[in-house]
C-alpha cells in the first residue's frame, strides 16, 4: 500500500502502461507497412481535432463511464460483474417502453423517467444472478456472462415480434416521440452564447455521467452503504462478525451495479439513436471492465479512463475510414491498452514499487 | 577426529553478521549465533523480533543483505531450501506443510522420490521409517491419510520428513503452539532423544516455559537484533522475559479476588450441528455473573469457536442451534432475523474475536475505519445518510491513545501495524463501549509481552468495573492468571469447572484430553508434575 507515493501508483503506473501498449501498437502497424506516426496523427485529429471529433469522444466516453461504474461498484463487494452488456442491453429495453408507452410531454420530464426504467431494467437484469450467488454460491461470473446471452435473445425477440413497427423491415423499434429527444451539448451550447461547431452525438447525458461519478463516490466513500459494501468485499467472515449479511449486500451492490450499466441506456438509446436498435450496446459493457481497471475502481480514474477509451473508440473509426489500415487493426490497439492497463498491470507496478523502494532507501541513507 | 574434545569441534551452525531489510524495515541486523552441535538451542523474541526471519535465511528463503552463514565449520551460501537441506538443515514449520490426501510415506518421499516409478522409493522409506521410529518414539502408521492424523502426529510427519532428507539440524518454528500439554510433553521427548543421537535442534518459540525445560542454550532476540546468547540453566524466566520486552514485565496478572453479582449470561443445554450435520456443541450449560471472569480452556476446534459464535450472533450458516440463552434475565434469539451480530452489539454483547486478521479487522482498512467496524451503524458515528468520517477519526485517535497504539496514526492500514497493536485496535474498540457482556477470543494470540500485560490488564479493569466476561484460549497459563472460574470444553461439552487458586495445569491438562476418570492422577496419565511448575505464583 505504502510501497509508492499515490501519484505514482495512480498516474505513473497507467500511463507508462499506456505508453507500451502504444509502443508495442506502433510495432505492429510499422509491420504491416503503414506508418504509426501517421496512424497517431489522424487518431488524434479524428478525435480531438475537431468539436465534431470531441463530440463523438465524449459520447462515448459517457457510455464508458456508466459501465466503469457498474464494475466498480460491483468490485467493491468483491463481485466481479460482466454482465454489463446485458444490463445495458436491458436497460435500452427500458428506455424504450418508456418513452413509446408513457405520455411525457418534456424531454426534462422524460429524462428522470427514462433514468428510471433503465436502472430498473438494468438493475433487475442483475438481480437474479445476485441472488443465485448470495443464496446458492453460483458464481457471478458464469451467471452474469450467460444473462449476456439470454439479454440479447430476449431483446431480439422483443424487436422483432413486439416492438417492430407494422410493415418495417428493420428489427427496431418506432421512433421515440419528438419531445422526449434529448438536447446535445452543442445545442445547449449554441443557447448559451456559444458556437460548439457541428452536430455531434454528445447529449445532456454527459452531465449526468458526471453527476453520476460523484454521487458513487459518495456512495462507497461515505456512506454507511458504501461501507458495509467494502468491509463485505475485503473480508467476509469480517463482515459476518461486524452484523452486515452478506447476501443482503451481495444483491444490493449488483443491484446498484446492475442499474448503473442500464442507466448506459439513456445515452445511446434515448440520447443518440431515438429508437431501440439491435445491439445498441455495442461491447461497452465489456469495455467498461477495462475502464474499471485501468481507473483503479476509483470514479475520477474511471473518467479518465473513460476518456481515454472514447478517444480510441472515435480515433479508431477515423484510421479506419482514413487510411489503409484494416478496421480490425484498431481492436488489436484496443486489445493492446486493456491488455497492458488491466492484465499486466503487475508487469509496471512491481519494478516501480522496487525502484521507489530503493529511491528511499538511498535518500535516507543519504541523510544519515 | 573421535579424540577431540566437543568443545573443540566446529559449530553446528554459526551465523556471523547477517542482516537482512525488508523496503525500510531492518528485519535483522548484525545477528551472530553460534549453535553448538548436539544441542537444543532456543530462540526466543516477541512477534516481529526477527526470528522467523533470521530462520527464513537459514532454510534458504530470503537472501541475506550481508553476512556469512557457516554450516558445520564450512562457509556456504544458501540459495534455495534444496541448498538447505543438502546442508543438512530441516525445517518443521508452524503451518504444517503436508498433502491432506496422501498417506504418511507418499508426504515422506515427496519431492526426494528416487526415481519416475514410486515402489522402490516407498518400500526403502517404509524401512527408514520403521527405524526413526523405532529410535526416537516417532511411531506414526505409514500407511495412514495425512487427513486422519491428530495435529501432534501430523507434527511427527514433518520431522520425519526432515529426518529421512537427513537434516542434522532441525529448525522448529513455534512447534507447540496446537499441541495439548501431552503432545506437547511427547514432543519434547523425542527432541531430546533427537539430541541423544548427536542432532542439534534449534527450537523458535515464544513460550519461556518451553526454553526453561528443554534447551541448553538460548538467544533472544528484540526488534531485529541479538541481545543475549546465555545458559539455559544460568537465567530465568524473568531475565528471559526482560530482555525480549527490554523492561521488566509482570508474568503474573495483579487483580483482586471476584466480586460477582446477578448472573448476566445464562445458557442452558446449548447445542449446535453444522451444516454437515456434525454435532459440535452437545449441551453447554454456564452461568457468567456481573463482574467475573469465565474462562474457558480447552485445545482449539472442541467448540470454543462455535460457542462464541453464537453467542456472538452469528452462528455459521447452514447450523442448527438448539437450547435456551438468557442475557440479563432476557432470551437471546439463537436463530432467524433476531440473532444479528448487530443486534447483539446493541443489546450489550462485546465480541472480541479470535481472529483479529480475518474478523475483527478489514486488513485493508485504516486504523480509523476499523474503529467503526461492527459499530457504523452507531448514532455517533453518523450524521443522516452520510459517515460522520471526522467524528470516527477524532474517537479512533482517542482510543489509540488511550491504548497505546503505535504508531499513532489513524490514517494506516491494519495491516501496517504489529500483531499486538492490531489486537490493541480491536480491545479498545470492544472494551469501551463499555459491553455488559464481553466475548473474547484468543485475546493474545501473537501478541508480544507489552501488550499481553496491557490486554489483560483491561479485560481486569472491566471486570472491576463490574461487568461478565466469557475468556476463551488456548494458552492454559493465560486461563489460569485471568480468570476467577475455568471450565474445560471438549469435544462439544464442559468437561467440570475448577477454581484457578485449586487446580492444577495437569488436571486441566486431562481434562483437556477429555479424561474425567478421578482415579488418574497426572504422573500415571504421561503427565509430568513439573509441567505444572508455571503455574502463577501461590496458587498451585
Amino acid at each position: 500500500m505504502d510501497k509508492m507515493p499515490k501519484w505514482a501508483d495512480v498516474i505513473l503506473t497507467p500511463l507508462i502502461s499506456l505508453i507500451l501498449a502504444m509502443g508495442i501498437s506502433a510495432l505492429v502497424i510499422l509491420a504491416i507497412g503503414e506508418s504509426p506516426w501517421m496512424a497517431l496523427t489522424t487518431m488524434v485529429e479524428g478525435a480531438l481535432g475537431s468539436s465534431y471529433g470531441w463530440g463523438f469522444t465524449l459520447y462515448y466516453a459517457t457510455n464508458f463511464v456508466f459501465t466503469g461504474l457498474a464494475v466498480m461498484v460491483a468490485y467493491h463487494a468483491s463481485l466481479f460483474n460482466i454482465g454489463g452488456e446485458g444490463q445495458a442491453a436491458m436497460g435500452g429495453l427500458g428506455v424504450a417502453l418508456v418513452l413509446l408507452y408513457l405520455p411525457l410531454p418534456h424531454w426534462a420530464i422524460a429524462l428522470p423517467v427514462a433514468m428510471v426504467g433503465a436502472a430498473a431494467f438494468g438493475a433487475a437484469w442483475a438481480f437474479l444472478p445476485a441472488f443465485l450467488q448470495a443464496k446458492r454460491g453460483s458464481h457471478i461470473v458464469i451467471t452474469t456472462i450467460m444473462f449476456n446471452f439470454i439479454a440479447a435473445a430476449l431483446l431480439n425477440y422483443v424487436l422483432v415480434n413486439q416492438l417492430r413497427p407494422v410493415g418495417s423491415m428493420d428489427p427496431a423499434s418506432a421512433r421515440f416521440p419528438e419531445a422526449t429527444n434529448l438536447p446535445a451539448l452543442t445545442d445547449i451550447a449554441a443557447a448559451m452564447g456559444f458556437d460548439w461547431g457541428r452536430n455531434s452525438p454528445v447529449n445532456v447525458t454527459f452531465l449526468v455521467a458526471l453527476a453520476a461519478c460523484f454521487l458513487i463516490w459518495v456512495l462507497i466513500w461515505r456512506t454507511r452503504l458504501g461501507y458495509q459494501i467494502r468491509a463485505f468485499g475485503r473480508s467476509e467472515p469480517g463482515a459476518v462478525y461486524a452484523g452486515i449479511n452478506p447476501v443482503t449486500i451481495t444483491v444490493i451492490a449488483m443491484l446498484i451495479s446492475g442499474g448503473l450499466a442500464g442507466m448506459m441506456a439513456i445515452n445511446n438509446v434515448m440520447g443518440e439513436a431515438e429508437r431501440l436498435v439491435l445491439n445498441a450496446v455495442e461491447g461497452a459493457g465489456f469495455i467498461g471492465i477495462a475502464v474499471a481497471l485501468m481507473g483503479r475502481n476509483h470514479p475520477l480514474g474511471i473518467l479518465l479512463a473513460a476518456l481515454l477509451f472514447g478517444f480510441l473508440y472515435q480515433g479508431g473509426g477515423e484510421l479506419a475510414l482514413w487510411t489503409s489500415i484494416p478496421r480490425e487493426l484498431i481492436i488489436v490497439i484496443q486489445a493492446l491498452v486493456i491488455l497492458f492497463t488491466g492484465a499486466l498491470d503487475n508487469m509496471v507496478r512491481m519494478p516501480l514499487e522496487r525502484l521507489f523502494l530503493t529511491m528511499r532507501r538511498t535518500s535516507r541513507g543519504a541523510v544519515k | 577426529m573421535g579424540g577431540r574434545p566437543a568443545a573443540a569441534a566446529p559449530a553446528a551452525i554459526e551465523l556471523r553478521g547477517i542482516s537482512k531489510a525488508f523496503g525500510a524495515v531492518q528485519a535483522n541486523r548484525d545477528i551472530n549465533l553460534t549453535v553448538p552441535k548436539g544441542t537444543i538451542h532456543g530462540i526466543i523474541g516477541e512477534n516481529g523480533a526477527g526470528k522467523s526471519t533470521l530462520m527464513s535465511i537459514l532454510y534458504g528463503f530470503y537472501k541475506p543483505d550481508a553476512g556469512e552463514i557457516l554450516v558445520g565449520g564450512r562457509a556456504i551460501t544458501i540459495a534455495d531450501s534444496q541448498t538447505a537441506i543438502r546442508a543438512g538443515i530441516g525445517m518443521v514449520f508452524q503451518h504444517f506443510k503436508l498433502v491432506q490426501n496422501f498417506t504418511v510415506l507418499e508426504n515422506v518421499i515427496l519431492g526426494v522420490e528416487d526415481g519416475a516409478l514410486l515402489r522402490p522409493s516407498l518400500s526403502k522409506a517404509r524401512g527408514v521409517l520403521k527405524q526413526l521410529a523405532a529410535d526416537y518414539q516417532l511411531s506414526v502408521d505409514p500407511d495412514e491419510t495425512v487427513e486422519n492424523l491428530s495435529v501432534g502426529h501430523q507434527q511427527r510427519v514433518e520431522i520425519l520428513k526432515a529426518l529421512y532428507r537427513q537434516a542434522d539440524i532441525l529448525i522448529l518454528d513455534e512447534p507447540t503452539g496446537v499441541l495439548t500439554p501431552a503432545e506437547a510433553d511427547h514432543l519434547f521427548r523425542i527432541l531430546e532423544g533427537l539430541k541423544a543421537e548427536g542432532k542439534t535442534i534449534i527450537l523458535i518459540t515464544h513460550k519461556l516455559r518451553e526454553i526453561m525445560e528443554i534447551t541448553d542454550n538460548v538467544s533472544v532476540m528484540r526488534r531485529g537484533e541479538m541481545v543475549a546468547s546465555v545458559k539455559t540453566s544460568e537465567t530465568s524466566p524473568e531475565q528471559l522475559a526482560e530482555l525480549m520486552v527490554g523492561r521488566k514485565v509482570l508474568l503474573n496478572v495483579d487483580k483482586t479476588p471476584a466480586r460477582p453479582q446477578a448472573p448476566v449470561l445464562e445458557v442452558r443445554d446449548l447445542t449446535m450441528r453444522d451444516a454437515e450435520g456434525v454435532e459440535r456443541l452437545r449441551g453447554i450449560s454456564l452461568d457468567i455473573r456481573a463482574g467475573e471472569i469465565l474462562g474457558i480452556a480447552g485445545v482449539s476446534g472442541n467448540g470454543q469457536t462455535q460457542l462464541l459464535e453464537i453467542l456472538g450472533g452469528y452462528p455459521e450458516k447452514g447450523a442448527k442451534v438448539g437450547g435456551d440463552v438468557r442475557m440479563n434475565g432476557a432470551p437471546l434469539p439463537l436463530s432467524g432475523s433476531g440473532c444479528d451480530a448487530g443486534q447483539r452489539r446493541r443489546d450489550g454483547v462485546g465480541h472480541i474475536p479470535e481472529d483479529r486478521q480475518v474478523e475483527g479487522l478489514i486488513m485493508d482498512f485504516t486504523a480509523w475505519e476499523n474503529v467503526a467496524f461492527g459499530w457504523h451503524d452507531a448514532p455517533e458515528f453518523n450524521k443522516g445518510w452520510l459517515m460522520d468520517n471526522d467524528a470516527i477519526r477524532r474517537d479512533a485517535q482517542a482510543k489509540m491513545e488511550r491504548f497505546d497504539v503505535r504508531p499513532r496514526d489513524c490514517h494506516l492500514a491494519a495491516r501496517n501495524f504489529s500483531g499486538g497493536n492490531q489486537q490493541k485496535i480491536v480491545v479498545a474498540r470492544e472494551i469501551e463501549r463499555n459491553p455488559d457482556l464481553l466475548l473474547i477470543g484468543q485475546p493474545t494470540r501473537g501478541v508480544d509481552i507489552g501488550a499481553i500485560e496491557f490486554i489483560h490488564k483491561q479485560i481486569v479493569a472491566l471486570r472491576d468495573a463490574g461487568k461478565a466476561i466469557l475468556l476463551v484460549s488456548v494458552e492454559l497459563d493465560e486461563i489460569l492468571a485471568l480468570s476467577d472460574r475455568v471450565a474445560v470444553m471438549f469435544d462439544g461439552r464442559i468437561m467440570g469447572e475448577r477454581l484457578p487458586g485449586q487446580t492444577t495445569t495437569g488436571e486441566l491438562g486431562l481434562l483437556m484430553a477429555g479424561i474425567t476418570d478421578t482415579d488418574h492422577t497426572p504422573a500415571e496419565a504421561g503427565i509430568p508434575p513439573e509441567v505444572a511448575h508455571d503455574l502463577p505464583q501461590g496458587r498451585a
